[in-house]
């Protein structure tokens, strides 16, 4: 195909020309923006090189934000990963109908790009004080929920509703992995004797855990960067990272420009870490998936 | 064996109470606005409302010129890139699956910080101009998903052999782009593009800390103020949340068809 000297020189940098706008496009605004956030964290406002705005987190309002933010996200994955994959499992291994697959992962496809504020109001509708589930669970089994100390408006509220992008990203990630497990593997399992509980123990799980462990990582980080669903459903009454941020950025909350650098750094730094992980996991659980 | 299926039926039985329950919570809300029967009144109003209108109008539009950017920019990239540079394949990749490992809400902060009035590029200062800064903003979230898609129908065509034949009968580069390697992949274009209003057409935290008049923004302050119309809106939303999946599906179908006949 290419025959090197046959051309002149000249011509090898009009390569480069082709992924021109792309890169133009990338650093103005992805890049470039992104740097701009994490350069600002290490300045004065004077524009010299300082640790202080990182050394400013450590005050217990933002430490407080950013632990609630983390409760948040590990519960929602690790519920999200429970449950979804209990389903992707029951679908893919537990005998049932073929038919509720196919409806299942675009169900899924549906629910996991349905996040934002559309969802807090849906929840609101079933689990706010005068939701469906709230009125009937009063009226049918005179059981009143927020009697009981429930409140939407709070972690396990937040938590609650995150699990319903949480689970289908879960399902259509790990229905793959699933698919990828040979029926042989199973087979031998049995031959030498293993129970279904030993299969799974020993056989499967092992395989499937740097798959597990990865969408963890995805579905952690999906939770952590997550604004508009908490803001629509709480308002700022529950100062998760991301709406701390964003109040900063809209009202300078923190009385300096710079520590709201440094908040946004560290939600890079969550994230960026929580998907690193993503990555390694999912080069390991590759090698299986053949 | 017959515990197995028991359990199967267990989980996604839990599942669809899960994702039924707030869906016709909802619906049920929704239908609610007359007291003490159901009705649509509360659509009606939402309808109704001009501020529904033009929020509504606004993101749609928005929508659609970030679908025509990111084609415009996704296509010939990944295009070149598979042709002439596949070295840089895994960077131009990690590059477009950034938007996923930065929160948006890093990214518009950065715009917001990076073009504001006193900057080289104040794009802020206008509303034309915040109005491209959000389609751009748009078209990087979109972007990890528009790339995927037609990087996926560009692996299923040899674009090699196309090029070649293309040039070899006398095209040009822009020929080829328009009216050989578009064509090919307009299955993949579409699934990309249906993906990206869905996303485009409710966001929130990019319109509203941009402060431009789009259906996120409006959503969230008609949820503030009103009790029966969002759940309304969330049916609408959540209805075109499903019309653009559906056409992914159907567009993706219609494609295995004409595949099957070659």
């Amino acid at each position: 195909m290419d025959i090197p000297d046959a051309r002149p020189r000249r011509q090898l940098p009009l390569h480069w020309l082709g992924i021109l706008p792309f890169t133009a496009f990338a650093v103005l605004f992805l890049i470039w923006p992104t740097m701009h956030i994490v350069a600002g964290a290490f300045r004065t406002p004077q524009g010299d090189f300082t640790l202080q705005n990182i050394a400013n987190l450590w005050t217990p309002s933002i430490i407080a934000s950013y632990w609630i933010s983390i409760r948040i996200s590990f519960a929602s994955a690790l519920l999200g990963c429970v449950i979804g994959f209990a389903i992707a499992a029951a679908v893919t291994l537990g005998g049932l109908p073929r038919g509720i697959r196919g409806p299942l992962l675009t169900f899924s496809g549906v629910a996991s790009n349905f996040a934002g504020v559309p969802l807090a109001f849906a929840f609101l509708a079933t689990l706010g004080r005068l939701g469906l589930v709230t009125v009937l669970l009063r009226e049918w089994f005179g059981v009143n929920i927020y009697a009981m100390g429930f409140n939407l408006l709070s972690f396990f509220g937040l938590t609650l509703t995150y699990l319903f992008f949480q689970i289908p990203l879960m399902i259509l990630i790990i229905t793959p992995a699933l698919d990828g497990l040979k029926k042989d593997w199973r087979e031998a399992a049995s031959i030498l004797g293993a129970t279904g509980a030993q299969y799974w123990r020993i056989v499967a799980f092992p395989i499937l855990w740097p798959a597990l462990l990865g969408t963890f990582a995805l579905l952690f980080a999906n939770a952590f960067g997550a604004v508009a669903t908490a803001y629509a459903l709480t308002g700022s009454s529950l100062s998760i990272v991301p709406i701390l941020l964003f109040a900063q950025i809209r009202g300078d909350v923190l009385q300096d420009p710079h520590l709201g650098y440094a908040l946004a750094f560290g939600m890079i730094l969550v994230t960026g870490i929580a998907n690193l992980i993503y990555v390694i996991l999912r080069a390991r659980s590759e090698r299986w998936m053949q | 064996m017959r515990m197995q299926r028991v359990w199967a039926w267990v989980a996604l039985a839990f599942g669809l109470v899960y994702f039924f329950l707030p869906l016709i919570g909802t619906v049920e809300f929704s239908l609610r606005m007359r007291r003490g029967e159901y009705s649509l009144d509360a659509y009606r109003v939402v309808l109704s409302d001009p501020r529904f209108q033009q929020t509504f109008s606004y993101s749609v539009v928005m929508a659609l010129c970030t679908i025509v950017v990111g084609v415009l920019i996704v296509v010939p990239t990944a295009y070149w890139v598979r042709l002439r540079l596949p070295r840089l394949r895994p960077i131009v990749e990690f590059v477009t699956l950034l938007p996923l490992v930065i929160p948006p809400i890093v990214i518009v902060f950065g715009y917001i910080r990076m073009y504001n009035t006193s900057s080289f590029l104040p794009l802020t200062g206008s509303a034309t101009g915040t109005n491209f800064l959000l389609m751009m903003g748009y078209t990087t979230l979109a972007l990890p998903y528009m790339y995927r898609a037609v990087d996926t129908g560009l692996r299923a065509i040899d674009i090699r052999t196309l090029t070649e034949a293309a040039q070899s009968l006398g095209a040009g580069w822009f020929t080829i782009m328009a009216r050989v390697i578009m064509p090919n992949v307009l299955v993949a274009i579409l699934s990309g593009a249906f993906l990206t209003f869905a996303i485009v057409i409710g966001e929130f935290v990019l319109a509203a800390l941009l402060n431009r008049p789009a259906f996120g923004p409006y959503l969230q302050l008609v949820g503030a103020n009103r009790a029966y119309e969002p759940a309304a809106l969330a049916v609408i939303a959540f209805s075109i949340t499903w019309i653009c999946m559906g056409l992914i599906q159907l567009v993706t179908r219609f494609s295995r068809h004409t595949q099957a006949r070659r």
